[in-house]
């Protein structure tokens, strides 16, 4: 029942992002597509084919051990570059302490990449943020829904050619227009002088 | 207000009530039932996001809520006002209008903090641009959160409303 | 007979929904339970209905712009949102804030930390039934926001850590008050740990809920007390050091059965530690500047610009007819709409209406504006003689930060093109951002990955098998907070 006060000292040497980044193109050379270095924060893009072997070798490989999924976003480059979409999954080794980051392209036409949710359990709600935000579908998840907005939303926001301010009142939710009309009943409260 | 019990005689004390030294009170029914009514205003905890947290704080013993008679009630049937403290969403939209409709009358809204009253900072697609859209709100009371005393400013102002209030007790307005 | 018995009493399973108006103060989630009995079967989370669209707004909003919008995700320790988000833009702008700066942010870090636990303490122990502790506790929270306010003005959401450094220094008088406050706090700690630590109903309703083990709490995502309390040593304060963190000497308190009771001994801990941070911070922290050096990220003081902005003799604004081109960008620039002119023509200023705040001299591509210092209330022919004469080096350096500072707020610093992942520890875990910058002054992509969000959809796996009274017990010890939780 006690809890201990630990100095947390570091035990194993990890590994240089660099080298992390050559051992992936070595064990995966058809598809690494580039490997970009910016302040020293090395990401691996790659094609989304084979996203689950990839994630599988990085977690189960001793020398690795990436454990820690720490974020797993999407990005939507309309217009900047093909493909449009990419899932970005940020990975950390809470053993070695490195960590490599991981891009998987997703076309516009075919919005779909295999879900991790098989190695990384927290990656469930992400996933269906990521759904949610961009209408990139996961498969063979367990329960894919809109998770941030109202399930019978449409469009999906964090898209590049979305408004900001939203869609017109008339193409708006039905719920919050539903509230609005109903609100109509209590206009007689209103302080009018 | 300190008044000369050795007097005689019915002295007013404010227009409506007079006293009759030293303890006969005259005044309207109207009166009598409004200052039992401003001086125990219960609210429904309806926190959102961040001025709830100034809500908890006024509620707690620095700056005493109890001592206007403001108690915190659960559940909506039981309270007489609620407070809107943090952003509407549309999702929550529905929600809050039907936790309204479960208070019974005569009811108060109070819409604490910026995005409670016109939205705030977040003017996106899924903020309602202030709950005044769909409720009729009684009192707002700004601040991004407001502080502790501004909240019991807007509830002097909203006692001060009830004390001007009549015959409202028997047909609702 | 006892099947004759089972057919009669025939069980299903009952559906209740715990809505998104409760009255334990987390917010507003709504669980949809699935219960045989008392015995929870499933529960269903449901988030977003605090869903503010914070990540869509970042994007159109400068980095300097969209500071004040981290203040508001986890309100309830705003400092260190602040903190992480500056900490995230500086590696991306590649600045260093000055030691100085690096101590205070260490400061108001954990002073935001022991606040967080604070009214962690509170909820958590009034939705367990506690109720003293939470007016307890609120007592030195009121303590410690009369501190920030000391600092910064403002008690809840501060937008004081600032990109490059902080917003101003600290008063000595502000450092002696909070030393005081180092002094008396390890003997509140003890009042709260008398009321509850041994007490048993605390000990039946903590011991044994929401156990997870190691390996579970790391593929899970769980971050920050949630993860300590099951055995793994995660503190990014010690793994990926930032601030002054690798210069104080602290330890982490890491728990062994990884229930309720483990998680909240290691808060308690926390607040100990934090304390004693907190105190080595003050006798070490050195002077010096508060904010870096960095004259293309980080906003000038306006002092700089007083010779133009607000001159002590008044300046009249006169645009050169042989230069001006008629391109109408200082008519539309114009707050008080004192220039007049038509398209292609050179235009004219009406120096009655002339509020002399100099937004066309900035705006103007063409240098065609003169300013000529003393010359309020002139007549035309006067201001186009004197603005032959060249101007004073004075009013030369003061335009020059006019300028820079009007594409600074207006613009934005315009960072290197690239993406960046950085991590801080925030009290609830960790809090990472993600940017991807495209080389202007607004952030293509701002991803904040908050921990309430990934603790939320654990917990199903925390509260199946327990009762429904643990549900509330469990909500509390993963310390959630749905401003963050749906962004």
């Amino acid at each position: 029942m006690a809890v201990r006060l630990i100095k947390m000292v570091p035990i194993h040497k990890g590994l240089e992002p660099t080298e992390i980044a050559e051992k992936i193109k070595e064990t995966f050379p058809d598809d690494v597509v580039e490997i970009t270095n910016f302040r020293d924060q090395v990401s691996v893009i790659v094609k989304k084919d084979r996203i689950l072997k990839i994630c599988r070798y990085l977690h189960d490989e001793p020398a690795l051990c990436f454990d820690h999924l720490q974020d797993l976003c999407g990005v939507d480059y309309h217009g900047k570059k093909e493909p449009r979409f990419e899932v970005v999954y940020n990975l950390y080794s809470i053993r070695y302490r490195h960590k490599i980051r991981v891009r998987a392209q997703v076309t516009a036409d075919d919005p779909s990449i295999k879900t991790v949710t098989s190695i990384w359990a927290g990656a469930d709600w992400h996933e269906r943020e990521c759904f949610d935000m961009f209408g990139i579908v996961f498969k063979e998840h367990p329960d894919l829904r809109r998770i941030l907005l109202p399930e019978d939303w449409e469009g999906h926001p964090l898209r590049k050619d979305y408004p900001l301010k939203g869609p017109e009142l008339e193409k708006d939710w039905p719920g919050f227009v539903e509230v609005l009309n109903r609100s109509k009943e209590l206009e007689e409260f209103v302080w009018k002088g | 207000m300190l008044i000369d019990t050795s007097a005689t005689g019915l002295i007013t004390v404010e227009e409506g009530t007079r006293i009759l030294p030293p303890n006969l009170i005259i005044t309207t029914i109207d009166k009598l039932v409004n200052w039992g009514r401003l001086s125990s205003i219960w609210p429904t905890t309806f926190g959102l996001a961040c001025c709830a947290i100034e809500m908890m704080a006024v509620g707690a013993s620095h700056y005493d809520f109890d001592r206007f008679g403001i108690i915190f009630r659960g559940s909506p049937r039981q309270s007489d006002c609620i407070i809107v403290a943090g952003t509407v969403t549309k999702k929550m939209a529905p929600v809050i209008r039907r936790v309204y409709d479960q208070v019974p009358e005569p009811r108060y809204v109070v819409a604490m903090g910026s995005c409670a009253c016109t939205g705030g900072i977040f003017k996106t697609y899924s903020t309602v641009q202030g709950c005044d859209t769909f409720l009729p709100v009684d009192v707002y009371v700004p601040g991004c959160p407001p502080r502790p005393e501004t909240l019991l400013e807007g509830m002097m102002k909203l006692q001060e409303k009830i004390r001007k209030e009549r015959a409202r007790w028997s047909p609702w307005r | 007979m006892e099947q004759q018995v089972e057919r009669i009493f025939e069980t299903r399973e009952l559906n209740v929904n715990m809505g998104p108006q409760h009255p334990a103060t987390h917010g507003v989630l709504r669980l949809v339970l699935d219960i045989d009995g008392e015995t929870i079967v499933k529960v269903t989370p449901y988030v977003g209905y605090l869903h503010r669209g914070i990540e869509k707004l970042g994007e159109s909003l400068t980095y300097f712009q969209a500071l004040p919008l981290t203040d508001r995700m986890d309100y309830i320790a705003s400092m260190s949102n602040n903190i992480g988000y500056c900490v995230a833009v500086e590696k991306l702008f590649d600045i260093e804030p000055p030691e100085r700066a690096k101590f205070i942010r260490t400061i108001v870090g954990e002073m935001s930390r022991i606040s967080n636990h604070l009214l962690w303490l509170a909820t958590h122990a009034l939705d367990i039934g506690a109720m003293t502790v939470f007016l307890y506790c609120f007592r030195e929270r009121e303590w410690i926001l009369e501190l920030f306010e000391k600092i910064c003005g403002a008690r809840l959401t501060v937008t004081y850590p600032r990109i490059g450094g902080v917003k101003n220094d600290v008063s000595q008088e502000f450092l002696d008050s909070l030393y005081k406050f180092t002094e008396e706090f390890p003997s509140r700690i003890l009042e709260y740990e008398t009321l509850i630590d041994q007490n048993r109903i605390w000990l039946k309703r903590t011991i044994g809920i929401g156990v997870i083990s190691a390996e579970e709490a790391i593929n899970w995502g769980l971050t920050g007390p949630t993860l300590r309390g099951s055995g793994v040593a995660y503190d990014i304060r010690k793994h990926m050091p930032y601030d002054a963190y690798d210069k104080v000497d602290f330890e982490v308190p890491v728990g062994i059965e990884g229930d309720t009771y483990d998680r909240y001994r290691c808060r308690m801990l926390e607040f100990r530690q934090s304390n004693n941070i907190i105190r080595q911070c003050i006798e070490k922290l050195p002077p010096g500047p508060v904010m870096a050096d960095a004259p293309k990220f980080t906003l000038h003081p306006k002092d700089a610009m007083f010779p133009v902005t607000h001159p002590t003799k008044e300046h009249a604004f006169y645009i050169d007819e042989k230069v001006c081109k008629g391109c109408g960008m200082c008519l539309r620039a114009c707050p008080a709409k004192a220039i007049f002119g038509e398209k292609k023509k050179p235009h004219k200023i009406k120096q009655e209406l002339c509020l002399s705040c100099a937004n066309c001299y900035v705006t103007c591509k063409f240098k065609s504006l003169k300013i000529v210092p003393g010359g309020k209330g002139l007549s035309d022919e006067k201001l186009a003689e004197l603005a032959k004469a060249p101007l004073s080096e004075e009013i030369k350096k003061a335009t020059e930060h006019l300028v820079e500072h009007f594409n600074f707020v207006k613009k934005g610093a315009r960072a290197p093109e690239g993406e960046l992942y950085v991590a801080t520890e925030v009290p609830k875990g960790e809090l990472g951002f993600y940017f991807v910058s495209d080389g202007s002054g607004k952030p293509y992509r701002m991803r904040l990955r908050s921990p309430s969000f990934i603790h939320a959809g654990a917990l199903p796996r925390l509260c199946v098998g327990h009762l429904v009274a643990d549900v509330i017990a469990n909500i509390g010890t993963i310390d959630l907070v749905l401003g963050e939780c749906d962004r």
